[in-house]
């Protein structure tokens, strides 16, 4: 089973992004169970939701409290809350931002982890440049595709026609499926240069 | 077919699956998605001749539903919480009427405090109130359990509470396999009332009933929630062939054959405790789950069977009966009177509170010793407590508890997650 916590702020889509998390890996065939922190939710307030995939029925139902992966939507989030509690050893991480790891202060935290696993991408300015709006949740699937190479982009791709095909026009599922594309692009340039570095 | 749905809409689509005639609701979390799901389908016509009705308040809603049933149609509402509470007089009368209004609880905790998370009090708050209170453990059973629960209330002449846990299960994502409409009818014949108000055959129904006939008539609903009892496993036998699935039933036994141990809970909680059960399998502990899906009617002879072989029993409850310990346990004890079986009681999850493997765990190990205390509050902050318990003994105006527990957890604004 692997296990994905999101963390992020109410109003970035944070609970969205892990529910199509869930139906990205349900178009694979795999088992997948999203859900939210339940807190009194409200915008700019610090928000968790969580996913699990896995290739048999998901039972358990406690909060994930040792991700094997964890995407933040908000860096700011790193001075106030300890989204990496718990996080295994060489786990995934993926941040929005237009800093490295050492700039934000986490270089001494990542220093024996696979370079490779450790990815940023402008999750926000995509948002902003592909949809209009400066919502980072869409492209860091793309990203977290990319990063743990555990979904495909078509995938992802497919789980934004789940959720935005139907209501809104689909000029907004195509431009989430654009900023999914190019973060996934990029993120994957990312991890070719940190192998070779 | 297979899809990958929150829970709430799973459940919406599963009872527009059931032809409902009337619906109406006051939202509260975290009921609110169902409703609002069944809303779009009556408003863009997905879900047709179905009246959406808009109350003002859930003693308005069950009104309603107490009036549209009674006229004939096929009813349904949900609501949880203080939405339940709120409503209670009127549950009361739908079940006392003989009503079978279908309506899903999306269990949360009720105040004060005010909380807006899990558990299990309630319903339970309603153990007493007529109603039958089916339990689901997962978004598949929730679903399911819908379906079955229009066939057992019209059959019966009983209002059906279908409990599913509030944002655990109505707001998680998970696959479920949604039924055709087909599947569906063939199922769930439509709705033929014993009483009905018809101005052809003019009735009154509700007449006021004195010491004469009170009795009786009070015993004629525990007689059908007999009735019940032995319908609600042929009904899911009856949706095992239509449906190819399980789903309901009262109880559900897992890995207890040889067990010496045996937990027994409802709701979603029962998940995890397989897989914590399954660790300790693994590790030779002799152990297994009783799952209760049917908690009124309660099948006091199906415990006691599932029982009969083990040693001892934990009853793990996301409710307090306070002043005695458990709601369920007392239920379960019932149920093994004579048998002189070890018990305990365990009340977890309150409020919304994780219930973990580790927990589960620990907790189970020290009951397989015998070393649990009779009454268990899984996880309990002792520190918080015995402060506040010490302040109060040194100081009059100790001022309000809820406030002083959540300075003492450092609770400002921001939780770890």
């Amino acid at each position: 089973m692997f296990q994905i916590r999101i963390h992020g702020r109410g109003g970035q889509g944070v609970v969205t992004a892990a529910e199509m998390l869930s139906i990205a890996a349900f178009e694979e065939g795999r088992h997948a169970q999203a859900f939210p922190s339940f807190g009194s939710e409200r915008t700019g307030a610090p928000v968790v939701a969580f996913c699990r995939i896995a290739d048999k029925e998901i039972r358990l139902r406690e909060p994930i409290m040792e991700p094997d992966a964890i995407i933040i939507q908000d860096p700011t989030l790193l001075h106030q809350v300890d989204c990496f509690a718990g996080l295994k050893q060489d786990g995934y991480i993926l941040i929005n931002t237009t800093k490295s790891f050492e700039q934000l202060g986490l270089g001494d935290f990542v220093r024996d982890w696979h370079p490779e696993r450790l990815c940023t991408v402008s999750a926000t300015e995509l948002g902003i440049k592909h949809v209009g709006r400066p919502v980072p949740n869409v492209p860091l699937l793309g990203g977290f595709a990319a990063v743990s190479g555990l979904i495909k982009l078509e995938s992802v791709a497919k789980a934004i026609e789940d959720k935005f095909g139907d209501k809104s026009s689909s000029k907004v599922a195509q431009g989430n499926i654009a900023a999914a594309t190019e973060a996934y692009n990029i993120v994957r340039k990312e991890m070719e240069d940190a192998v070779h570095a | 077919m297979l899809k990958q749905c929150e829970g709430s809409h799973a459940v919406a689509e599963a009872v527009a699956l059931c032809r409902p005639e009337v619906i109406c609701a006051y939202p509260i979390s975290p009921q609110t998605h169902i409703v609002e799901g069944i809303g779009e389908m009556v408003k863009s016509g997905e879900l047709k001749d179905c009246e959406f009705i808009n109350v003002e308040s859930e003693f308005a809603a069950m009104s309603v539903a107490i009036g549209s049933s009674a006229a004939g149609a096929r009813t349904y509402t949900a609501t949880a919480s203080q939405g339940l509470l709120y409503m209670v007089e009127a549950v009361y009368n739908a079940s006392g009427l003989g009503l079978p209004i279908v309506m899903t609880v999306a269990n949360r905790a009720i105040g004060a405090p005010i909380n807006i998370w899990n558990d299990h009090s309630d319903s339970l708050s309603q153990r007493d109130c007529g109603w039958i209170q089916l339990f689901a453990e997962t978004n598949q059973e929730a679903l399911d359990l819908h379906i079955q629960a229009f066939k057992l209330a019209e059959e019966v002449s009983l209002p059906v509470m279908v409990c599913m846990d509030g944002f655990i299960l109505t707001h998680a994502y998970e696959r479920v396999d949604m039924p055709t409409q087909e599947q569906v009818d063939a199922y769930l014949p439509a709705y033929e009332p014993r009483q009905v108000l018809d101005t052809a055959e003019p009735v009154s129904i509700g007449a006021m009933v004195g010491p004469e006939a009170f009795m009786e008539v009070r015993y004629l609903a525990h007689a059908r929630q007999m009735q019940a009892l032995e319908r609600i496993p042929q009904l899911a036998a009856e949706f095992k062939s239509v449906f190819g699935r399980e789903a309901g039933g009262l109880v559900r036994p897992y890995r207890c054959e040889d067990a010496e141990t045996i937990v027994i809970a409802m709701g979603s909680v029962l998940g995890t405790l397989k897989d914590t059960v399954d660790a300790m399998r693994d590790a030779g502990q002799k152990i297994g789950v009783l799952g209760i899906t049917s908690f009124r009617p309660f099948p006091l002879v199906a415990v006691a069977a599932a029982l009969k072989n083990c040693k001892r029993f934990v009853v793990l409850e996301k409710s307090l009966a306070v002043g005695i310990g458990g709601i369920v346990a007392t239920n379960v004890r019932m149920a093994v009177t004579g048998m002189g079986l070890k018990g305990y009681t365990v009340i977890a999850g309150l409020g919304g509170r994780a219930i973990t493997v580790k927990s589960l765990a620990g907790m189970l190990e020290k009951a397989g010793r015998d070393e649990l205390d009779l009454v268990t509050f899984l996880d309990l902050d002792w520190k918080a407590v015995n402060k506040q318990l010490e302040l109060e003994k040194t100081k009059r105006r100790s001022g309000p508890v809820a406030e002083a527990l959540l300075r003492h957890a450092g609770i400002v604004g921001a939780r770890n997650y």
